[in-house]
């Protein structure tokens, strides 16, 4: 079965020196070599940003799509190969703003498959423009006189939406993101792991430290119960709100927010997924009477 | 004319600059590479207060045009700016811009459209919205890239054409290249573009009016559309006498195309863009050594200026049109496609070649010019029969 290595016999990754990015890619990798998946066991999917050009970094099946379309592009290939693990790896411009519509009808159609979110509140390849999950009042080349709108809640949405399992990791802490990575893709529906991961050079407000003194693991938190949707919902209203929050005053948290296991998935709706085209397709022939004029 | 100040700046900046000292009410963007320079700079006139626009940052292309389009309808002036992708994500609203007859004003940055993905120059965006109803102008430098901007407004807002206009320049070489630019003076563009007298707008309370109502089975349809065609054909003169008024404001001149070489051209190169200056050289070089060699530049692609193409090559033994982008299973590429056509009319019969180049940004070198001038001379002396579609340099 491959291993880190073998996911990394592709071209050399051309993110910035401490990209968030990296955390996020060596979590991934780790994750795939100890669920101990073929190649042809799975397929990412990526939308178009920094993240996407992880296309480029990854060997194996994958498929870079247009800008905000990841999702419903791997929808297709979930249904198309209910066997296949399908793996999107979205951004926060990407998956949240110009595709923000897919993702919401994702949460709510329940499709077998896992959404990674590149989230670091910038738009990274633009080099520095505000992002739909920029902190509101943030100036970037974009907004010089500061974002006016309010941050999309993508943990919020999700948990609202009817997503069955909704995570958040941090790139500063890879084993636990691993950890985050491997819960997700086992999840038997629609799973989302939003991801802090700083821009170092174009988001010089959400850096990793910045992360490293707010953020709070939930399984750690007394009572804290990820079945209970109402309580995931809760934990989900905890946002940076202010540019300026001490890290005493503002403490977000990571981990599982919500699962629900035994969901209706949509392919549980879809019962010709039973016998898809392509196994009907792949179904032995016999061809001895057509080889018989080469003797 | 008008005082003006040279300047070193790219394109964008240019494009910028231009749409500042238009005064827009609204301009509604999304960033994408490579126009991103356009609206960020065109964000700090904004923040510094040197443009009262109302700047909407919005979550897509899609609704970017959308945004222009509420703010038109309303009657503000709007101008925004996209290329490539994001462009081809407001495809249906460009036709809602053009069919509700509003005058926006849009930069685009010309990219290759996806797959495979390319940040770089061609034109497939823009010719992909060629039948969109837009008035369409391109730029070889960011000289005209600046010149068409302003003029492209003047033009959209004539309350006899009120179609909306694309000011095309081309990605990275043009948007990003720092190049030498005349700029006027803010008086005088805004003296020269006026104030916009919206008809019909929304905001109008004394006399209300609803856009874009259903107008299907037996509803007036069918004459809409004729109506934009009719303003597109009205749109050509306009389009020269502000040309003309602006020539005089700027000391520039202007004309749908422009021609070198073309009064006494045995071989002649159609070009758009930014690699005219490729084709223009190599042609000079010829005729240092005895060869005919002439090019027409293609400075508005809609209306098509085909009476001036016709004219230009007039007597011409080969013509060969470069096209920066692809017509799948068309004869030739977009633009061989308009001036073939042009020549039906020609007493005449001119060999024309489609030559496909440069597509996502791929190399124009010189070589190239000069293989393409080498062919259309020996289809000219008769040696050679006029071939299929050239894909120019490709490996």
């Amino acid at each position: 079965m491959p291993t880190v290595n073998d996911f990394e016999k592709a071209l050399t990754p051309t993110w910035c020196p401490g990209c968030g990015n990296f955390g996020m890619w060596r979590a991934l990798k780790e994750a795939l070599e100890e669920l101990g998946w073929a190649y042809e066991d799975f397929a990412v999917v990526w939308g178009i940003g920094c993240h996407g050009n992880g296309a480029d970094f990854l060997n194996c099946q994958g498929f870079h799509t247009l800008h905000g379309r990841a999702l419903p592009v791997a929808t297709g290939i979930a249904l198309s190969n209910p066997d296949l693990h399908v793996i999107v790896e979205m951004g926060d411009g990407d998956g949240y703003g110009i595709g923000g519509n897919h993702f919401i009808h994702s949460c709510r159609r329940n499709v077998r498959m896992t959404a990674i979110a590149h989230n670091n509140q910038i738009y990274g390849l633009t080099t520095g423009q505000a992002s739909p999950t920029s902190d509101q009042f943030m100036k970037t080349p974009s907004t010089p006189g500061g974002v006016v709108e309010e941050p999309v809640n993508p943990v919020g949405v999700a948990v609202a939406q009817g997503a069955t399992f909704v995570a958040r990791g941090f790139a500063g802490d890879i084993p636990h993101l691993k950890e985050l990575y491997k819960e997700a893709v086992a999840h038997d529906g629609f799973a989302l792991v939003d991801v802090f991961q700083p821009c170092v050079t174009w988001n010089k407000v959400n850096t990793f430290s910045w992360f490293r003194d707010r953020v709070y693991k939930l399984e750690e938190t007394e009572g804290y119960d990820p079945t209970d949707r109402t309580m995931a919902f809760e934990q989900s209203m905890k946002t940076f709100h202010e540019l300026t929050c001490a890290p005493d005053e503002c403490r977000v948290p990571i981990g599982v927010f919500y699962r629900e296991e035994g969901s209706f998935t949509y392919q549980d709706g879809l019962p010709q997924l039973d016998r898809p085209a392509f196994k009907r397709a792949y179904e032995p022939r016999d061809v001895s009477e057509a080889m018989e004029r080469f003797g | 004319m008008a005082e003006q100040k040279t300047v070193a700046a790219t394109g964008n900046t240019v494009v910028a600059e231009a749409m500042r000292q238009c005064k827009p009410d609204v301009v509604a963007a999304y960033p994408i590479t490579p126009q991103t320079t356009i609206v960020e700079e065109y964000a700090g006139f904004v923040a510094k207060g040197r443009v009262h626009t109302e700047y909407v940052t919005v979550e897509s292309e899609h609704s970017a045009m959308s945004a222009c389009i509420g703010a038109s309808a309303a009657g503000a002036r709007v101008m925004t700016a996209t290329a490539s992708q994001g462009l081809a994500l407001m495809w249906e609203e460009l036709h809602i811009a053009s069919g509700m007859r509003l005058p926006i004003v849009m930069a685009n940055a010309n990219r290759a459209l996806s797959a495979p993905i390319n940040i770089h120059c061609d034109h497939g965006d823009a010719m992909g919205a060629r039948d969109a109803g837009w008035i369409m102008y391109f730029a070889e430098s960011a000289q005209e890239a600046y010149d068409n901007t302003i003029m492209a407004l003047k033009v959209a807002e004539d309350p006899s054409v009120l179609l909306p206009a694309m000011s095309c320049l081309d990605g990275f070489i043009t948007t990003h290249s720092i190049d030498r630019v005349d700029v006027l003076d803010d008086e005088s563009v805004a003296g020269f573009v006026g104030e916009y007298e919206p008809a019909n707008a929304l905001l109008d309370t004394d006399d209300p009016v609803s856009h874009g109502a259903f107008a299907g089975l037996g509803g007036p349809f069918f004459e809409f559309k004729r109506a934009q065609r009719e303003a597109m054909e009205a749109a050509r003169p306009v389009i020269t006498s502000v040309g003309e008024a602006y020539s005089q404001l700027s000391g520039r001149p202007f004309d749908v195309i422009e021609t070198f070489g073309m009064e006494d051209a045995e071989v002649a190169a159609v070009v758009i863009g930014s690699a005219s200056g490729n084709a223009r050289h190599i042609a000079r070089q010829l005729r240092a050594q005895g060869v005919k060699a002439g090019v027409v530049k293609v400075r508005v692609f809609r209306p098509f200026p085909y009476a001036e193409l016709a004219e230009a090559l007039r007597g011409v033994k080969a013509v060969a049109v470069l096209d920066r982008a692809e017509s799948f299973g068309a004869e030739g590429g977009p633009l061989f496609l308009e001036v073939r056509s042009a020549l039906y009319d020609a007493s005449d019969r001119i060999p024309v070649v489609s030559y496909i180049y440069g597509l996502g940004g791929s190399d124009v070198r010189l070589e190239l010019m000069e293989r393409m001038f080498a062919d259309l001379s020996d289809i000219a002396a008769g040696s050679a029969q006029p071939g299929k579609l050239v894909y120019l340099g490709a490996r």
